[in-house]
């Protein structure tokens, strides 16, 4: 994989006022009558590869939706550096979950590449050669160039991630939203999804995933936020990704035998040992 | 004009409006709200004409179009409430409105103009009688004219929002990040839909409208993977099945609207058969090739892990193979010099063994799609 260019960062704040990526801000959400996120308050730094964690059914693709909003809250509001998603569109990219799509559309890998460059396109203009040679050098930083005219239903879960991911860095986002890209994808992809990460970090963007690997969060991330319905706790790895705050994460729901098997892994990682 | 020239250009226009939108209400799979909206903007054309007093074509198009939005907006209030699935809520949605219409043309049957028979099942043999006049001059049938209207307005539409259609239309979710509204266009898309269905309604009839919407689509979704490709795979169906229903109609002497939904059902069933492929043939040639290349690599993991010569008879019972499928495999790994058979027991050769070390093995190499 290629190097990532740098982001433009636009100089809108001084450097004394340190801008966060994301603030939620009294955050609740309900499907009809079922409140899915409930209160809550968070600010997740620039710069930082970030996974959102917690049990089925905590929230987490919500949270990500409503950052992104797709979902009309109840009360709260959300920001992105300052200011609302409306005016931070370009800023943002969005990998959505694999499943969310139908991969029997009739199109090509390159195809569905280029709908990342749709927003700076905006409406009505066609992508031309200028989109496709874009598109298709994001192809290659994940690796499938030579998949580009591919039918999408023709590849692979883990190339059609690879696909997802090249067409979030089309988009050339300074914060990218990812609803669980690790799910279902084989050891190489993952990583090579891995890899693409820390090259984002590296040139200084900020990655928000959800995550449902507990034993790889402490491996691949910087700081973690532990949602279930409610924030849990939400901070630098060190600190929060803690037996306490995991045990009040999930609850119940972290039976004694997969907290047996959790630790047993987390102390080959040279993670902090959960008690039993 | 003559006549025939005539009725095969309505349905070509029509079928061509129709297949334009219907491609996208298949690829939405929401081919059914296409046939709710095509029964249930009767009511609107019977308000605009009880309105009017006329069947003056603007009023008519206004009305279905308020239909058409009523049945999407109403389907998807009730989807909402999540008592109803969305095929109930069509069910329910559709045959309301559309017997509504019934009850108000049969009410005020007297001033009506309009015939059930007609909406239901239309008749494009009259097409070239009902003539639309400009000061008094006949500039050609009305429903030419409606319905190339229709065409040229999908063509705009499909043409000048074709990236934004087909963004939202595969991802609903990054289309409505990236501030293209999905919703928005999901309506538009809908009132496009009413439009050419009442455009064609009048002419063609119900029938033959929900037939173009859905099958052209269906058929050419199963000739190709591109979008622009199926999109102009629908319209050369959606035409070849107007031209030649108009012949079949014309050599049975039976209705023309159904001639041509039934041979747009015949090119359907070609192509699910015949794709080279998604069809059945393909397929099944795919999945006898699949079979054999199983077969033939199991054989040589068996005959290079278990130690070879082995009989026939041996393998046979191995493998629970019938003997002359077992023959057929033997043969066919023979003639590319995998293995050698002398007498009765077949040996793997060194050239079978390095046949087995880069073919690898199917399961494995199919490991990273399934994963």
């Amino acid at each position: 994989m290629s190097s990532v260019s740098e982001p433009q960062v636009a100089a809108e704040s001084s450097p004394a006022e340190v801008v966060p990526a994301i603030e939620v801000h009294d955050l609740t959400v309900a499907y009809w009558t079922q409140p899915v996120l409930w209160d809550v308050d968070l600010t997740l730094p620039e710069g930082k590869l970030i996974a959102i964690v917690g049990p089925n059914g905590a929230g987490k693709s919500t949270l990500l939706r409503s950052i992104l909003g797709l979902v009309q809250p109840i009360t709260g509001w959300v920001e992105i550096f300052g200011k609302p998603y409306e005016k931070r569109r370009s800023w943002v990219g969005y990998v959505p979950q694999r499943e969310s799509v139908d991969w029997d559309f009739p199109t090509s890998a390159l195809d569905v590449v280029t709908m990342g460059l749709y927003g700076s396109l905006g409406w009505l203009r066609r992508p031309g050669k200028k989109e496709r040679a874009t598109a298709l050098s994001c192809l290659d930083k994940v690796g499938i160039a030579h998949l580009a005219g591919r039918q999408i239903s023709q590849l692979s879960g883990g190339q059609q991630q690879r696909v997802f991911l090249a067409r979030a860095l089309a988009q050339d986002a300074r914060l990218y939203l990812m609803d669980e890209p690790f799910a279902g994808v084989d050891a190489t992809t993952e990583r090579a999804i891995l890899a693409l990460l820390q090259e984002l970090r590296a040139t200084g963007r900020t990655v928000v995933a959800v995550h449902h690997d507990l034993q790889t969060v402490a491996e691949y991330f910087d700081h973690v936020v532990l949602l279930n319905m409610r924030l849990v706790a939400d901070g630098p790895i060190a600190t929060t990704f803690t037996d306490e705050n995991l045990q009040r994460t999930y609850g119940g729901r972290l039976t004694v035998l997969s907290q047996a098997a959790e630790s047993l892994l987390r102390a080959e990682s040279g993670a902090p040992k959960l008690d039993v | 004009m003559s006549p025939s020239l005539t009725i095969i250009l309505v349905g070509s226009c029509v079928a061509a409006a129709c297949a334009l939108v219907g491609t996208f209400l298949v690829l939405r799979q929401m081919a059914l709200l296409g046939d709710a909206i095509s029964h249930a903007v009767l009511p609107g054309i019977v308000i605009a004409f009880l309105m009017t007093g006329e069947r003056a074509p603007l009023p008519m198009v206004l009305g279905a179009g308020a239909l058409g939005v009523l049945t999407v907006f109403l389907v998807e209030a009730f989807h909402r409430t999540r008592r109803l699935k969305e095929d109930a809520s069509i069910g329910v949605v559709f045959p309301a409105l559309f017997s509504l219409g019934v009850v108000l043309i049969t009410k005020y049957a007297g001033q009506v103009d309009l015939d059930l028979d007609c909406v239901l099942y239309g008749e494009i043999a009259y097409a070239p009688l009902d003539l639309l006049f400009f000061q008094e001059q006949s500039i050609g049938p009305k429903a030419l004219w409606v319905n190339g209207a229709v065409l040229l307005a999908n063509l705009l539409f499909v043409s000048l929002l074709y990236k934004e259609l087909k963004l939202t239309t595969f991802d609903t979710g990054l289309a409505a990040a990236l501030g293209f509204s999905p919703i928005v266009l999901h309506y538009v898309l809908m009132s496009m839909v009413s439009v050419t269905v009442v455009g064609a309604f009048e002419s063609v009839g119900a029938i033959l409208v929900v037939a173009m919407l859905v099958v052209p689509p269906a058929t050419a979704y199963l000739l190709t993977d591109r979008l622009l490709v199926m999109l102009a795979g629908a319209v050369g169906c959606g035409v070849l099945s107007s031209v030649f229903g108009y012949w079949l109609a014309y050599w049975l002497d039976a209705s023309i609207a159904g001639a041509m939904a039934t041979v747009s059902g015949i090119l359907f069933a070609i192509a699910f058969v015949a794709s080279p492929r998604y069809g059945l043939l393909a397929r099944l040639v795919r999945q006898r090739q699949l079979g054999r290349d199983m077969a033939e690599q199991l054989l040589l993991l068996h005959l290079q892990s278990g130690g070879t010569p082995q009989s026939v008879e041996q393998l046979a019972q191995r493998f629970s193979w019938r003997r002359q499928r077992l023959e057929a495999v033997i043969a066919r790994v023979g003639n590319r010099g995998w293995v050698q058979r002398t007498n009765g027991s077949v040996a793997i050769t060194p050239l079978g063994e390095r046949a087995v070390e880069e073919r690898g093995v199917a399961p494995l190499r199919h490991q990273e799609a399934t994963a």
